[in-house]
């Protein structure tokens, strides 16, 4: 942790939340990757103090927990905006017009993939197979899945998250 | 034609089909009850009776693999489900974990119960949080009345407990050992084996690891009798048993998850998904996710062997076969999750295949050199034909590249992203040639 960074000091409820992710496991390591999801989800991403918090108490090495986090698409490994869209781009998405739905989305954020809108509101990142194959193209937002879309459909939804749309 | 059953899918569609309420009205864990009054060796031999092969993809005999178990003097035995579905082209279990979670958590608890263990995790992959929310508002309904805990049922003094686990966004922790070291909250690397799970698995301890959809069949099988369940399969007599959902996506009109009797033809499943979409013609078929080589419709079925049960389809088209592990190994390819991608006529199949190069290219653990290296490889040329600048070598040596990734690795990663692009570059040889005389795509890169 770099020496200036301030701990990371999870809120009442995380604390509660990361007691009952430990008594499901017969062991500290495996609580790992759920604890390092609610501290994300507290912190936004798995920042350096995020890592020295979980490896102090599940009592694993710094490298432990940081071959995980960057093991793993889901962790962020650099601050994202408020919302997440993901846009399915493999084969079953893209023969129904994933591909295309993802570039309508980067040219409405003005962003590329992997980048988030000036304003810290959405970061677009394109996913690998979301298990919706049946009703492609779709796209998840935050925890929400959006099945069968359109271009039509996605500006209603990136409005929502109040993105400015070009 | 084939009809579509209900026994899987029996509750989805209605009304809050996911809450212990409505399962007990429809189904009233009749399974589980049952297996509480039985021997487990018992519901094992009947496990093995209902001929389930394992519907994540491998088609390993379900209750073959609980046999395996064998109680271990100090260590707990453990039950892991594996719901990271997430194979291109599968979208099968999330609809169980979604409309009926009970009947996946009522298979939990036979599975537990026969392979003597008290405690299972089911592996669902984070990016499936309906999934995980349904799965957990019913194990919390269950513990509520009692039927999960000490005595499940007030039947018997056998504890059963089941939890939730999620993963992190990695198609490789779909790999039994992978998500085992995945559970464990390490990285997911695939292990070598042996040691199997069943003797080294979760935590160090004995340790089964099946698919959603084959444990959600066991209250089925075994409220049926594991003999009949079998019998309502059309390849019941080489020992692929009972009914399972068949997916269908891709260039066809309306995608679709439809439960069968195991043994649908291709055509058959196309035709139930409204036909090629625009009306156009079949080019070829991924039959069960993108680790399955692809199919064309030209393709014929060979079993010239007279004393095979087989041979009654030598010579018809690969299209016109019951679809089972069996039928589906002698076509050349796998059955895999049986989800069908259809490709329709006009598509670049280079295209396609940079397209599935790249996922794998991605989804690479890169614990073995062979995977990691060669993922990529074939990746760039795929690449650099289609956009005009291979050359013959360059496709020659994708051959020479998955024949070094095949049986070169710790898991079967490799072969599954090999074997598919070997099938492309083989049954498409002229389309890529022509990309690459041409120095460019002739069908202008189209993929809708």
């Amino acid at each position: 942790m770099p020496s200036n960074a301030r701990p990371f000091e999870p809120t009442p409820e995380l604390v509660r939340e990361i007691e009952d992710i430990q008594s499901r496991y017969p062991n500290k390591m495996a609580a790992c990757i759920p604890v390092l999801h609610a501290c994300q989800g507290q912190h936004g991403w798995c920042a350096p103090e995020v890592i020295d918090f979980v490896s102090r108490l599940l009592d694993l090495p710094t490298a432990h927990v940081t071959g995980v986090v960057t093991f793993y698409t889901l962790f962020n490994q650099k601050p994202v905006g408020k919302h997440q869209v993901w846009v399915c781009r493999t084969l079953p998405c893209a023969l129904r017009g994933g591909e295309d739905l993802l570039h309508h989305c980067e040219k409405r954020l003005g962003i590329h993939q992997g980048e988030t809108t000036p304003d810290g509101q959405v970061t677009l990142r394109s996913a690998e197979c979301l298990a919706s194959c049946g009703t492609a193209p779709m796209m998840q937002v935050d925890k929400d899945y959006h099945e069968d879309l359109t271009k039509e459909r996605i500006d209603e939804i990136l409005s929502s998250l109040g993105a400015k749309l070009k | 034609m084939i009809e579509p059953v209900k026994h899987l899918s029996k509750n989805y569609g209605l009304d809050r089909s996911w809450t212990l309420e409505v399962y007990e009205k429809t189904r009233g864990h009749q399974g589980i009850r049952k297996a509480l009054a039985m021997e487990p060796a018992k519901i094992v031999d009947e496990m093995k009776a209902a001929n389930i092969r394992g519907r994540g993809g491998a088609g390993f005999p379900m209750g073959l693999k609980w046999s395996f178990m064998r109680p271990h003097p100090t260590k707990p035995a453990y039950l892991v489900v594996n719901a990271d579905e997430g194979e291109p082209g599968t979208h099968k279990d999330r609809t169980i974990m979604e409309q009926d979670p009970h009947l996946l958590l009522e298979g939990c608890m036979i599975g537990m119960y026969a392979i003597g263990a008290h405690a299972c995790y089911i592996y669902v992959r984070d990016e499936l949080h309906l999934s995980k929310k349904r799965l957990w508002d019913a194990i919390h309904e269950l513990r509520a009345k009692g039927y999960l805990g000490k005595k499940p049922f007030g039947l018997k003094d056998w504890e059963l407990q089941i939890y939730v686990h999620t993963g992190a966004g990695a198609y490789i922790c779909g790999e039994e050992t992978s998500l085992l070291n995945s559970l464990e909250g390490r990285r997911g690397e695939p292990r070598l084996k042996p040691p199997f799970p069943a003797q080294v698995g979760a935590f160090g301890c004995p340790t089964t690891v099946n698919n959603v959809e084959s444990i959600a069949a066991a209250p089925i099988a075994l409220t049926m009798g594991g003999a009949d369940f079998s019998k309502m399969s059309l390849l019941h007599e080489i020992g692929d048993g009972g009914c399972r959902l068949y997916g269908v996506n891709g260039h066809v009109e309306k995608g679709l998850v439809v439960e069968l009797p195991c043994g649908p033809t291709i055509n058959e499943l196309i035709a139930m998904a409204g036909g090629v979409s625009k009306g156009r013609k079949v080019k070829g078929v991924i039959p069960g996710g993108s680790s399955t080589p692809v199919l064309l419709p030209t393709e014929k079925f060979h079993m010239p062997d007279e004393k095979s049960p087989l041979h009654k389809y030598h010579g018809m088209s690969v299209f016109d076969v019951p679809m089972g592990v069996d039928t589906m190994r002698i076509a050349g390819t796998m059955l895999g999750t049986c989800c069908l991608t259809v490709i329709a006529e006009g598509t670049c199949m280079v295209r396609v295949a940079q397209n599935l190069a790249r996922f794998y290219k991605h989804e690479s653990c890169g614990q073995c050199t062979p995977c990691r290296e060669g993922t990529g490889w074939i990746d760039r040329i795929f690449e650099k034909i289609e956009s005009g600048h291979g050359d013959l070598g360059e496709l020659n040596e994708v051959s020479d590249i998955a024949s070094s990734i095949i049986g070169n690795t710790i898991c079967a990663f490799g072969d599954g992203a090999a074997g598919p692009m070997l099938g492309f570059v083989r049954k498409f040889r002229n389309e890529f040639e022509q990309h690459i005389k041409e120095k460019r795509c002739p069908s202008k890169g189209s993929i809708l």
